[in-house]
């Protein structure tokens, strides 16, 4: 078991995580997509199977000890990611199936009871299909329209154009933390700031931000706020809306079912009080305890130390790649988390991730799910390197050797 | 190193970087594009055909050295073919790049350099997305082609 630390020894985490002692293709893992889906420490692990043999029970319904205690420890949980994101109260944290449900819900609640013909959603050009779909879904049933807020081609946004996008038929800003292509850490504060100036609430999909610093929704004010375990080193299957209490309370259930009422009749139904209107039907308990585990460990290792160690390796891995010929990089922003998207000469993206994979290098190669982002980049695809809390630079240097290779081979 | 050979073999790095019949053939009666949503990868292919006949065939796009090889070979293979022969082209090399038992090798001729990708699932589709446009031409398939 780790102890707090002050400086995170990727090293010494890596103990912790089971899979990273196995081997891909005969040789050890090297794990650098940890943007697309994290690894698990033991402790999640342990943690699931702690709950499903000692603990489960379903939540909110028995009279008995054991589904007491479940509920205890699922609210629980509730209170530690309240804190972890220094939420005002509890029940301003909605249980989800990840990032992807948390904005559906806002969608489908705030906005398809609030959208008018000709209403605007404004959006970024980096969002991934997530934060860019459901609003169009919503769009056409309300006749609201997306309006995208541009970037220099650093990845950083063009908020003197965003201030011209801010009109009175505004009617929510949806944007990203950080960017999962160019590891952009967009000015939140500074957006909502000037969102709230015209009264315009500000969802953000934090799926990138949440493992990666700390993150402060009152600090941020933020009205909404989305992301997913299975990103922050817990178990997939949950993730979390944040929505502001005055807000959540004035919006619509988003779906029916069990333990989102308060009494039913075939004449009329009333719902629950918050978090549980938002929850219907049983919710996947055991990923929730894990979510929990994630963030006690996220907690003992430090977010701020997670972040530091991710940036000296980002510079580190920068600089490396910098060095090879015909090597491009997209997203060179001033803020920057831990995502290195590039393309080397016209060798496709596939190609190369295939040659990586064959040396043990796990990669993410493709659109990255941001298919307008791509188009605005002029690339069909990228190669994406991603860092976590476990990567090393030895990992960097194995990095190096297989681009050379991949040189060799298509040079 | 010698694995990944398997996979990328001197002609299908030759003819990835160096595409044959490749280009739009404005006397084609018969054009489709095809599309790996995955990947990002378009084919156009372009056929001419008369009595059966697979007089000329060229194709343009983009993607990666595998599905590139991959529509070079193609157009070369079924380029003088019968339709039917080319169709059955497509039933063998379908074959060989899912690993299953190809009945008669001899068929495929060049196309064999393929057999490497039988290892990597995730690359099927990047090899088979030429072949895929062409039997969706072949059938007179209305619509896009998508491997997904
Ligand atoms: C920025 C961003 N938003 C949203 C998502 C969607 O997350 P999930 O698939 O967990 O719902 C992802 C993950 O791919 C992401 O990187």
């Amino acid at each position: 078991m780790i102890s707090e630390m002050a400086k995170l020894d990727p090293y010494i985490v890596r103990a912790d995580f089971p899979i990273l002692q196995i081997q891909n293709r005969g040789k050890p893992l090297i794990y650098l997509d940890t943007s697309a889906s994290a690894q698990k420490p033991h402790q999640v692990i342990d943690a699931i199977q702690h709950y499903y043999t000692h603990q489960h029970a379903n939540i909110h319904r028995g009279v008995y000890e054991l589904s007491e205690q479940a509920t205890q420890v699922f609210e629980g949980v509730r209170h530690q990611v309240k804190s972890f994101i220094n939420a005002q109260h509890a029940e301003e944290i909605i249980f989800v199936r990840g990032t992807t449900e948390a904005i559906n819900l806002v969608a489908h609640s705030y906005g398809r009871s609030r959208f008018q013909p000709g209403d605007e959603i404004v959006v970024s050009v980096m969002e991934h299909h997530s934060n860019i779909v459901p609003w169009q879904m919503v769009g056409e049933v309300t006749g609201a329209v997306l309006r995208v807020i541009p970037m220099a081609d650093t990845g950083e946004l063009d908020l003197d154009a965003y201030r011209q996008l801010l009109t009175a038929r505004t009617k929510l800003i949806a944007v990203t933390h950080i960017s999962n292509v160019l590891g952009t850490i967009n000015p939140i504060k500074e957006i909502t700031a000037l969102a709230h100036a015209q009264q315009i609430p500000v969802l953000v999909d934090g799926a990138q931000a949440a493992p990666f610093f700390p993150v402060d929704v009152q600090a941020l004010d933020c009205d909404f706020y989305a992301f997913s375990s299975h990103k922050m080193y817990g178990p997939t299957g949950v993730g979390v809306l944040y929505g502001k209490k005055a807000l959540l309370e004035t919006m619509p259930p988003y779906q029916g079912g069990g333990d989102m009422i308060e009494t039913v009749s075939f004449a009329k139904t009333t719902y629950a009080k918050l978090p549980n209107k938002f929850e219907a039907g049983t919710p996947n308990i055991a990923a929730v305890v894990g979510l929990g585990a994630a963030i006690r460990y996220l907690q003992i290792l430090g977010m701020e130390n997670i972040a530091s160690h991710e940036q000296e390796l980002l510079h580190y891995a920068t600089e490396q790649l910098q060095a090879i010929a015909g090597l491009r990089i997209f997203g060179t922003a001033k803020h920057k988390a831990g995502v290195i998207a590039f393309v080397v000469d016209d060798i496709h993206p596939h190609d190369i991730a295939t040659v990586l994979d064959h040396a043990g290098i796990a990669v993410r190669a493709g659109h990255h799910c941001a298919m307008p982002l791509m188009e605005r980049l002029h690339v069909p695809a990228t190669v994406r390197v991603s860092l976590g809390l476990y990567n090393t630079r030895e990992e960097i240097d194995q990095l190096m050797v297989g681009l050379q290779q991949v040189k060799r081979l298509f040079g | 190193m010698s694995e990944l050979r398997e996979l990328y073999q001197e002609m299908i790095l030759d003819h990835g970087r160096h595409p044959r019949n490749f280009g739009v053939l404005p006397h084609a009666n018969y054009h489709k594009e095809g599309f790996n949503p995955l990947c990002g990868d378009k084919i156009s292919l372009y056929l001419c055909e008369k009595a059966g006949v697979v007089e000329d065939v060229g194709f343009d796009g983009c993607g990666c050295a595998i599905s590139m090889a991959s529509a070079s070979l193609m157009t070369e293979a079924i380029k003088g073919k019968t339709t039917q022969e080319a169709a059955r082209l497509f039933t063998d090399f379908h074959v060989l790049v899912t690993g299953l038992p190809v009945e008669d090798m001899t068929r495929l001729g060049k196309l064999v350099v393929f057999s490497g990708v039988a290892a990597y699932p995730v690359r099927v589709k990047c090899a088979i997305l030429a072949w895929h446009v062409l039997q969706a031409l072949l059938k007179n398939d209305a619509a896009t082609v998508s491997t997904e």
